[in-house]
C-alpha cells in the first residue's frame, strides 16, 4: 500500500465477503476491481458482475437483516473501503439524501437484472 | 425574518464566500441536488486562496485529519479521497503519557483516517508531491459546474432584499442566495457589517501547529502511521498531536492561552522527545501559526437570503472541524434546494442540524473536563494505560476502553454516543479495578 492510501490491498482471488455470511458493512472500491460470484447447482461458480473504481458492493447488508447474497473476490490487486452500518445509518437519520447515490446504484441494477430477465426469457 | 416563500429556481444565482471544505462542500451538494431536481443554478465560489502555492498563500491553517467516519461518509457520496491527496493514511494511535504509551490499532486493521494539508504543504516545500484538500475539494466544485472567483470579499451589501458580493475593484454582483463559509481566522469585521440580523460570531480560542520536515522514510522508520496524541500534565495544555503526513509532521496543540512557555514545555518533555529521531533539532521548523478554532457556534447563522456554515456557523469542539463543515454545508445545501432560503427556512431545516452538533459539544465539554482530571492524576493515568494495554493484547476482548479514546482523539463518533459507552457497568467496573490497583500499587 502506498502510504497515502486509505483502506485495504485485497490480493487476487482473496475474499472480501462470503456468501451466506452475516454482514454489517459495505465496501466502495477506491482502485482495482471486484467479482461478484454465487455457487450455483453443482458447485460451479457464476459471475454475477464485475465491479470496478468508485462503485459499492455488499450493500445489501445495510438495508436487510439476511446474509451475503453472494461472494466477492479481488480481481488482481484491489483496494476497498468498508463503511460501517452503523456509521451509514446514522447519518442517513440525520440526512437522508446520503442515501440517493446508493438508492440510485440500486434502481440501476435492479433495471439492469430486469433486462436481464427478459433477454433470458426471449432465449428460451 | 419573512414568511417562506423564498426559492432557488432555474437562473438563481448563489454566491459562495469562502472556498475551503465547507464552501466547496455546499456547492458540490447544491449542484447535485439542483440537477437531481432539474432547477439550473449558478454558483459562484469567492476565494483568494490559491491552493497550489505552498505556505500562508494556499494554507488554510489547520491539523489536517479527515476522520474515519468522514471518510466513510464521502465515499457513500461518490467522494474518494486519493492518495494524491492523502499524505497518509492513519491505520493507529499512540497515546503518550508519563506513565506509559499504549498503541491502539484501528477497529478494522484498515486506513481509515487521513492526514492531509490543507494547502499543498509548508512554506519550505521544494518539491509538491501531494495536492491540496481544499484544491481536490474545490476542483469537484468546479466540475460540478461551480465558477470560482480569485478575489477577497470586501463587503456584503444590498439591492432591495436581494444579496450582494463586492470585492475589491469590482461592480457589486447580486445573488438570491448569499452563503458564509469563511473560517474564524479569515472574517472580517467589515464583510459582516451589512449584516441587518442578529448574526453573533463564533467564540474562539488560540491553538498552535508547528511543521517540522522529516522526510517520507525517517517518518515512517520513527512515527510510521500512526498518530500520536498526548495527556502529559501540562497546565493549560488541553490535547496536542503530532500528526505523520508525507514528508513532513504537523504538531498540535489545544488549551487555554497557548503561549511560548507551554510550547516550549510541551516540547521538551520526553513523552515528546521519544518521538521524534534522536537529538532532534526542534528550532529546525518549516512553519508555524496559532489559528483561532471554536469553543462555541454562532447565533443565528441564517436569515433571509443568508446562510452560515462551517467554521464561521457551527463546528465541532476541538475535532473534526472537517467533518462539521460537511455536515453544515449538505444540511444548508439539501434546505436551499428542497425547502427554501428564506429565515424560517433555514431555521426548521438548517438550525436543527447546528443546534445537534452544539448540544453534543456541551458534552465534549464535558468529556474534555473528566480527560483533564485523568491528565491531572498520576492514579487515573496509570489505570487508563493499564486497561487500554490489557485490552490491546487481547485479541478477543472487548476493547471499550480503547473505542472510548479512539473515538475521542479521532472524533469519529459524537461526543454523546462516547459518553453512553462510558456508564456502561462492564466499562466502570473494569475501570475502577484498575484504579485500585493503581492505588493499592500491586
Amino acid at each position: 500500500m502506498a502510504i497515502g492510501d486509505l483502506g485495504k490491498v485485497y490480493q487476487d482471488g482473496e475474499e472480501i465477503i462470503c456468501e451466506g455470511e452475516q454482514g454489517n458493512c459495505m465496501f466502495v472500491i477506491q482502485a482495482g476491481e471486484v467479482e461478484v460470484i454465487i455457487a450455483g447447482e453443482g458447485g460451479q461458480e457464476i459471475r454475477l458482475a464485475v465491479r470496478r473504481e468508485g462503485e459499492f458492493f455488499g450493500e445489501m447488508a445495510i438495508f436487510d437483516r439476511d446474509v451475503r447474497s453472494a461472494t466477492v473476490r479481488a480481481l488482481g490487486e484491489a483496494r476497498v473501503l468498508t463503511v460501517d452500518k452503523k456509521n451509514f445509518m446514522r447519518r442517513v437519520h440525520e440526512d437522508p439524501s446520503l442515501a440517493f447515490r446508493l438508492v440510485e446504484t440500486m434502481s440501476r441494477r435492479i433495471r439492469e437484472l430486469g433486462e436481464e430477465v427478459a433477454r433470458l426469457q426471449k432465449a428460451e | 425574518m419573512t414568511d417562506k416563500g423564498l426559492q432557488l429556481d432555474d437562473g438563481s444565482r448563489v454566491g459562495v464566500i469562502g472556498g475551503g471544505p465547507a464552501g466547496s462542500f455546499f456547492s458540490i451538494f447544491l449542484l447535485d441536488l439542483a440537477e437531481r431536481m432539474g432547477v439550473d443554478i449558478q454558483v459562484d465560489i469567492y476565494e483568494p486562496r490559491d491552493y497550489t502555492r505552498p505556505g500562508p498563500v494556499g494554507c488554510n491553517m489547520c491539523g489536517g485529519i479527515i476522520s474515519e467516519s468522514l471518510v466513510q461518509n464521502l465515499a457513500a457520496e461518490g467522494i474518494n479521497l486519493p492518495p494524491t491527496v492523502v499524505q497518509r493514511g492513519i491505520d493507529s494511535y499512540m497515546l503518550h503519557m508519563d506513565v506509559g504509551s499504549v498503541r491502539i490499532e484501528t477497529p478494522l486493521q484498515e486506513s481509515r483516517i487521513g492526514a492531509v494539508y490543507r494547502g499543498p504543504g509548508p512554506r519550505d516545500l521544494k518539491e509538491i508531491k501531494w495536492g491540496s484538500f481544499d484544491g481536490f475539494l474545490q476542483n469537484l466544485a468546479i466540475e460540478k459546474g461551480a465558477n470560482v472567483i480569485n478575489q477577497r470579499v470586501d463587503e456584503i451589501l444590498w439591492a432591495g432584499d436581494l444579496p450582494q458580493i463586492k470585492i475589491r475593484k469590482g461592480e457589486p454582483h447580486t445573488y438570491d442566495l448569499v452563503t458564509i463559509s469563511v473560517g474564524v481566522n479569515s472574517a472580517s469585521r467589515k464583510l459582516l457589517a451589512n449584516l441587518n440580523f442578529d448574526y453573533e460570531p463564533p467564540k474562539t480560542t488560540k491553538t498552535f501547529i508547528q511543521e517540522y520536515y522529516l522526510g517520507e522514510e525517517k517518518i515512517q522508520e520513527v512515527m510510521g502511521s500512526s498518530m500520536h496524541v498526548f495527556l502529559l500534565d501540562l497546565p493549560r495544555l488541553e490535547f496536542a498531536a503530532i500528526i505523520p503526513k508525507g514528508d513532513y509532521v504537523s504538531v498540535c496543540l489545544l488549551g487555554e492561552d497557548i503561549d511560548k512557555e507551554l510550547i516550549a514545555n510541551f516540547m521538551s518533555s520526553t513523552e515528546v522527545q521519544n518521538v521524534f529521531p534522536p537529538a532532534w533539532d526542534f528550532d529546525a521548523r518549516s512553519c508555524n501559526c496559532s489559528p483561532r478554532i471554536n469553543i462555541s457556534g454562532a447565533r443565528q447563522p441564517y436569515d433571509d437570503r443568508i446562510v452560515f456554515i462551517g467554521d464561521s456557523g457551527v463546528t465541532r469542539l476541538y475535532k473534526d472541524g472537517i467533518g462539521a463543515a460537511y455536515r453544515t454545508a449538505k444540511s444548508a445545501a439539501t434546505t436551499a434546494v428542497l425547502q427554501g432560503i428564506s429565515a424560517e427556512d433555514f431555521k426548521e431545516h438548517y438550525w436543527p442540524a447546528c443546534r445537534k452538533i452544539e448540544i453534543d459539544n456541551m458534552i465534549g465539554q464535558m468529556m474534555f473536563m473528566v480527560t483533564r482530571i485523568i491528565q491531572g492524576q498520576q492514579i487515573a493515568r496509570q489505570a487508563v494505560l493499564r486497561m487500554t494495554a490489557n485490552e490491546q493484547k487481547k485479541a478477543d476482548s472487548k476493547k471499550r476502553m480503547s473505542m472510548v479514546l479512539w473515538d475521542m482523539f479521532t472524533g469519529s463518533a459524537p461526543y454523546r454516543d462516547i459518553f453512553i459507552r462510558t456508564l456502561n457497568p462492564a466499562f466502570l467496573a473494569r475501570l475502577v479495578g484498575d484504579l485500585a490497583i493503581s492505588v493499592t500499587g500491586r
